[in-house]
């Protein structure tokens, strides 16, 4: 595997470091109105411990510890290793990546 | 099949025509007591132990390819019980126990060889963790003994104690570790458990659950037409995940691959399995004279069954900062394999939420080692629906009760385990 990094270009799989799935979103303890969440332990829970572990194309977090050090969104294949998009995370330059900022 | 001296003798002079089939090849029938997903090592054993110490011999395995296709027929042979958290110090000292009279048991030649495993240290506190996990095991009746770096230049002179980044000071060893040859433990236990009743039906995937009105597991749809079961067990590694998904199951379980690489045949050289302590390298020799060894998994979740140069590169890393003369070896073959990785780095055996679904997955990359004493937990939890007394740690509640037991101290992050 080869990641174009949209801040590098294309680097070694080694510069990189794998987080996991993107998509689980952490859940919040405290309803808008500040009330305890009644399934708080349930939605942590599922946060922290289970996975969808999909088989096909994902989502995931990506570092690029050993380049720009910039949190990257990768869309990838696990069956097959093939990378289909790769996006700066949110926050981590996406606009300068996008060109929208400099 | 039966095999002798004198049956090989007979073959080899007859042209190596004569032999017969090992174990049956079967239609599957419309109904067991028991159907086991998965033909690898694990789920054989586990229809081996049904058979012969729960009497259930209404048993199926199937196997989507052939049997020991998977991890049973990818991993490195190493087996120890080298644990020290409670849950797993018991449990792989069990599998141990059987690995040792696992020969005796199938009367077939595992060619299990208790050639023992040194795990090398390279700094005070390895040193002192090292101790510290050889105590643990020492007083719950497991062999272990901490080698200063007099003693371990006697065992393997050919190391280099003198790296100046990583010197090596001494080791832990168990003697009673060893390696195993995975094929014919995979054999061994399909020819014991067809001989006491139990189908083995390769070429047979799992599509799906059948499921009555209360939502109980009753059988399974396969690619050799439904089969209906009293009890499903899963057994099937790397895909648990996609298995569980059938039933509606989510599981604290991510698949990575693990690769392993086997060198050209060279003169005997390692007395043992040794271990790398400052990084992950663990290597050991075949009786061909391969050097077989591996390290890290590759890091990012994958079922293609084939990893990436970085890992490859950081392996054989590893074993040139002990042993630089085998930068002069070629490799010759390398592979991949999908692990289970759990959230705490330790297998699970235990019923699913579904009722009549349950569960042996999560074993990450320390699976072979537990075959037996998988086969034999998972027997007794489907057999009695209790959990076996050595395997009830291996609980799939225990991360929403904080019962982790996690040997690495990583916390839920499995690429880490």
């Amino acid at each position: 595997m080869r990641i174009a990094c949209p801040f590098c270009g294309e680097r070694e799989l080694g510069e990189f470091t794998y987080l996991g799935d993107a998509a689980p979103k952490r859940p919040s303890a405290f309803a808008d109105d500040g009330s305890e969440q009644p399934d708080a332990q349930d939605a942590f829970h599922d946060y922290v411990y289970l996975r969808d572990n999909i088989a096909g194309e994902m989502t995931e977090s990506w570092y690029h510890g050993g380049g720009c050090r910039s949190w990257l969104t990768i869309t990838r294949s696990t069956t097959t290793h093939e990378i289909k998009a790769v996006k700066a995370a949110p926050g981590a330059g996406a606009r300068v990546a996008a060109g929208l900022a400099s | 099949m039966r095999y002798s001296i004198f049956s090989l003798a007979r073959a080899a002079l007859s042209g190596h025509k004569g032999w017969t089939r090992a174990w049956r090849d079967p239609q599957p029938k419309k109904h067991y007591d028991v159907v086991i997903i998965g033909g690898g090592g694990h789920g054989l054993a586990t229809a081996y132990f049904l058979a012969r110490e729960y009497g259930v011999r209404n048993v199926a395995v199937l196997e989507k390819g052939w049997i020991g296709s998977g991890n049973a027929g990818r991993n490195t042979t190493i087996i120890r019980s080298n644990y020290m958290l409670p849950g797993n110090i018991g449990f792989y000292e069990l599998s141990m126990k059987l690995w040792e009279r696992m020969e005796q048991d199938l009367n077939y030649n595992t060619m299990v060889s208790q050639r023992g495993i040194i795990n090398l240290y390279h700094s005070d506190a390895q040193r002192d963790a090292y101790a510290r996990r050889g105590n643990a095991m020492r007083i719950n009746g497991i062999d272990a003994e901490l080698l200063d770096g007099v003693q371990i230049r006697k065992v393997l002179p050919f190391l280099n104690y003198d790296n100046a980044r990583f010197p090596i000071q001494g080791g832990l060893l168990q003697r009673r570790a060893g390696t195993a040859r995975h094929d014919a433990v995979v054999w061994g236990y399909a020819r014991a458990a067809d001989s006491r009743g139990v189908d083995i039906i390769q070429n047979c995937e799992v599509t799906g659950f059948i499921r009555d009105q209360n939502g109980k597991v009753t059988g399974v749809e396969t690619s050799r037409g439904a089969i209906g079961a009293g009890k499903v067990g899963m057994a099937v590694a790397g895909n648990s995940s996609r298995v569980a998904a059938m039933a509606g199951l989510r599981l604290p379980i991510e698949s990575h691959v693990l690769q392993a690489f086997v060198s050209e045949a060279i003169k005997p050289l390692i007395p043992g399995v040794i271990t790398f302590g400052a990084g992950h390298f663990y290597v050991s020799q075949s009786d061909k004279g391969g050097l077989v060894f591996g390290g890290d998994i590759d890091g990012y979740n994958s079922y293609a069954q084939r990893g990436n140069m970085p890992v490859m590169e950081d392996v054989c890393e590893g074993g040139m900062a002990i042993m630089p003369m085998i930068g002069r070896v070629r490799l010759l073959r390398q592979w991949g394999g999908i692990m289970d990785m759990s959230m705490d780095g330790t297998p699970i055996i235990d019923r699913t939420p579904v009722d009549g679904l349950y569960l042996n997955a999560g074993w990450c990359y320390g699976g072979f080692k537990a075959t037996p004493a998988s086969g034999l937990a998972f027997a007794h939890l489907l057999a009695r629906d209790e959990p076996h007394e050595e395997a009830r740690r291996f609980r799939l509640d225990r991360f929403r009760r904080g019962a982790m037991i996690d040997e690495k101290g990583q916390g839920a992050q499995p690429n880490l385990h």
